[in-house]
């Protein structure tokens, strides 16, 4: 176990810390040694000891001074699509292979505001782009439950890293699902907040009505932890947009769901989306997620059917939206103020196009190329307005059963545990399919998260967390956090740790500590 | 309507990504499949809905801000050096490309 973990989530890692029980450099100095012992699992891309260990000194100066941030000491780290002055930003793609910022994110500002000591940058999909971290320039990180299996993605070091228990929280980016989707498979919990509530601004873009900034960690508590800081109006950032942050609404509803004693969720109602249990799901998926639904059900809230008509249909929505936004973002790709140029070229066309040629990996040309055909003449009205009405459609479902029905929504968040590494690499479209269940909300812009909730069945699969999907109306999150939190107070998926590998590691002579 | 390998090229073309004779033909296949997937967006009746760009429309009013048309940094010779350091060719603090105007 690492050093940080033994403390209780981040509440008591904070507490510990103000009480000089651990000191930030200790943490860190132990996450430094974690980090490195698990080289295994690739979910780190850059590491920089003297950085970390220079934020780690500046919390302990902050909590012996009596100036302690929400997260002074705590140890995290960044997707790599997150810009930093100190550590290389590579958004795992060729193309930005030695790019060093001159500015950081604005989520990565507001966390070191906040004291939290970063160990580095964490692996993902190249510009977010995938569900299996596979995409990676990188290689893919490997699931810390299963080596043989993808962690998911794009966020998919985040992810590895928590399960790992190499940091506290790590930063991620969801754009069809990429904050809900690795945090599910590799059973750790994970939210994306309403569009515009965190910051955009320093964040690699890929389809910029759609990607928003959430946290991956241990809990609901530590979620909520992490996205207070993270979360807040930035002018920088064009669809950022005010609004009172997660805490009062997690305030408001946590004191409903604790007076209420043994059923403490009474009067909550969840809707089911037949959709979402239809021919696609796994058996086993299904099983523990209607195990979990029985759970709520047990805490006092209700279960309503509710229907998302189009849930289908958002896959071709999103994959001509998404494409075409990044077709659109990526344009700044040229090979002329930063990242990789080709070394051979004629004219100033042939430099851009040999540059985009080396630079981008395959998925990345393929959305490229699809997004701007979407675009091209002739075809904007047929593909991508098209597309945006249909964006309009699935929007309304949601707000129709948020209007009537149901406080929250819940379901799976991928139809079946992770994959093995390697699989569906002669099918790109495939990994496309199982978004199914993630996607309509991305389109919509609504919160959701993923909290762990059992695991498959049989001799692989059984070893391969699954995650419950809880879907929230704008600006609610407060909400899913709280009801998140009943779920994880009398359940333990959410503790479950993956076996640290014991033999030859560089980490075994170093654990004596 | 299925791509054939002019299309490819033209839209290769357009998103200025140099490909190969065999990494076009492998291209048309695999825009061909991704066609076949969100052709079904055709068959929704969507007359009437205005298209969604921003999605917190469905929420309220969205009002896009827009900022003072200014100079928001502050120039130094400090900061002009750590934008160019990422440029893959520079000189005199001047980013190069290959001859644009005869």
């Amino acid at each position: 176990m690492t050093l940080h973990e033994t403390f209780g989530g981040i509440a008591g890692l904070r507490a510990a810390l103000d009480q000089r029980r651990v000191s930030a450099v200790e943490l860190a100095q132990d996450a430094l040694r974690a980090v490195a012992g698990r080289a295994d699992l690739n979910a780190f891309l850059h590491v920089e000891p003297e950085l970390t260990l220079a934020q780690a000194r500046a919390a302990d100066a902050r909590i012996a001074a009596g100036q302690a941030g929400p997260l002074s000491g705590v140890p995290i780290a960044h997707k790599d699509v997150f810009v930093t002055r100190g550590w290389r930003t590579t958004a795992g793609s060729r193309m930005l292979a030695d790019y060093v910022s001159p500015y950081d994110a604005a989520v990565v500002e507001r966390l070191e505001r906040a004291g939290a000591v970063s160990l580095g940058k964490l692996n993902c999909d190249e510009f977010a782009m995938g569900s299996g971290d596979e995409n990676s320039a990188s290689g893919p990180a490997r699931n810390p439950w299963d080596p043989a299996a993808v962690p998911g993605g794009s966020s998919g070091g985040s992810a590895a890293a928590v399960a790992a228990g190499l940091v506290a929280a790590a930063t991620g980016t969801d754009t069809g699902g990429s904050v809900r989707q690795p945090a599910a498979l590799c059973g750790v919990s994970g939210i994306k907040p309403t569009y515009g509530s965190v910051s955009r601004f320093g964040m690699v873009a890929f389809g910029s009505s759609l990607d928003q900034a959430g946290p991956l960690a241990r809990s609901a508590s530590d979620l909520l932890a992490v996205l207070e800081p993270m979360a807040g109006f930035d002018e920088r950032d064009a669809t950022s947009r005010p609004f009172e942050g997660p805490r009062p609404g997690y305030e408001r509803a946590a004191q409903a769901y604790a007076q209420a004693g043994a059923r403490p969720l009474e009067g909550l109602r969840i809707g089911v989306p037949r959709e979402y249990f239809g021919n696609g799901l796994a058996a086993d998926v299904g099983a523990a997620v209607q195990a979990a639904l029985a759970e709520f059900e047990k805490l006092g809230a209700r279960r309503v059917e509710i229907s998302l008509p189009r849930t289908e249909l958002a896959i071709p929505a999103y994959y001509v939206i998404a494409p075409a936004e990044a077709s659109s973002n990526l344009a700044r790709y040229d090979g002329v103020r930063y990242g990789h140029r080709a070394a051979e070229y004629g004219d100033m066309i042939e430099m851009v196009s040999r540059t985009r040629a080396e630079g981008f990996g395959p998925e990345v040309q393929r959305r490229v190329l699809i997004g701007t055909y979407v675009l091209s003449h002739g075809y904007y009205d047929a593909y991508y307005l098209q597309a945006q009405r249909l964006r309009r459609l699935i929007a309304e479902d949601f707000q129709r059963a948020f209007a009537g029905q149901c406080d929250v929504i819940m379901g799976p968040v991928a139809p079946t545990v992770a994959r093995n590494l390697g699989e569906n690499r002669e099918d790109p479209t495939a990994d496309w399919l199982a978004d199914v269940y993630t996607l309509g909300v991305s389109l919509a812009g609504l919160p959701a998260m993923s909290v762990p909730c059992g695991f498959g069945s049989g001799p692989v699969n059984g070893r391969r967390p699954v995650g419950l999907q809880i879907v929230g109306n704008y600006f609610d999150e407060g909400r899913l956090l709280a009801v998140a939190e009943r779920y994880q107070a009398v359940t333990d998926w959410h503790a479950r740790r993956p076996e640290t590998p014991r033999c030859g590691g560089p980490s075994s002579d170093m654990e004596s500590r | 309507m299925a791509l054939n390998e002019q299309d490819v090229a033209r839209i290769a073309r357009l998103a200025r990504i140099d490909l190969t004779p065999e990494r076009r033909e492998r291209a048309r296949q695999e825009l061909n499949g991704i066609l076949g997937l969100i052709e079904r967006l055709q068959a929704v009746d969507t007359q009437g809905v205005e298209p969604m760009a921003h999605p917190l429309s469905a929420h309220e009013e969205v009002v896009l801000r827009l900022r003072e048309d200014e100079v928001t940094e502050t120039p130094s010779e400090t900061r002009r050096a750590e934008l160019m350091a990422n440029a893959p060719a520079a000189r005199d603090g001047l980013f190069l490309v290959p001859k644009v105007i005869e």
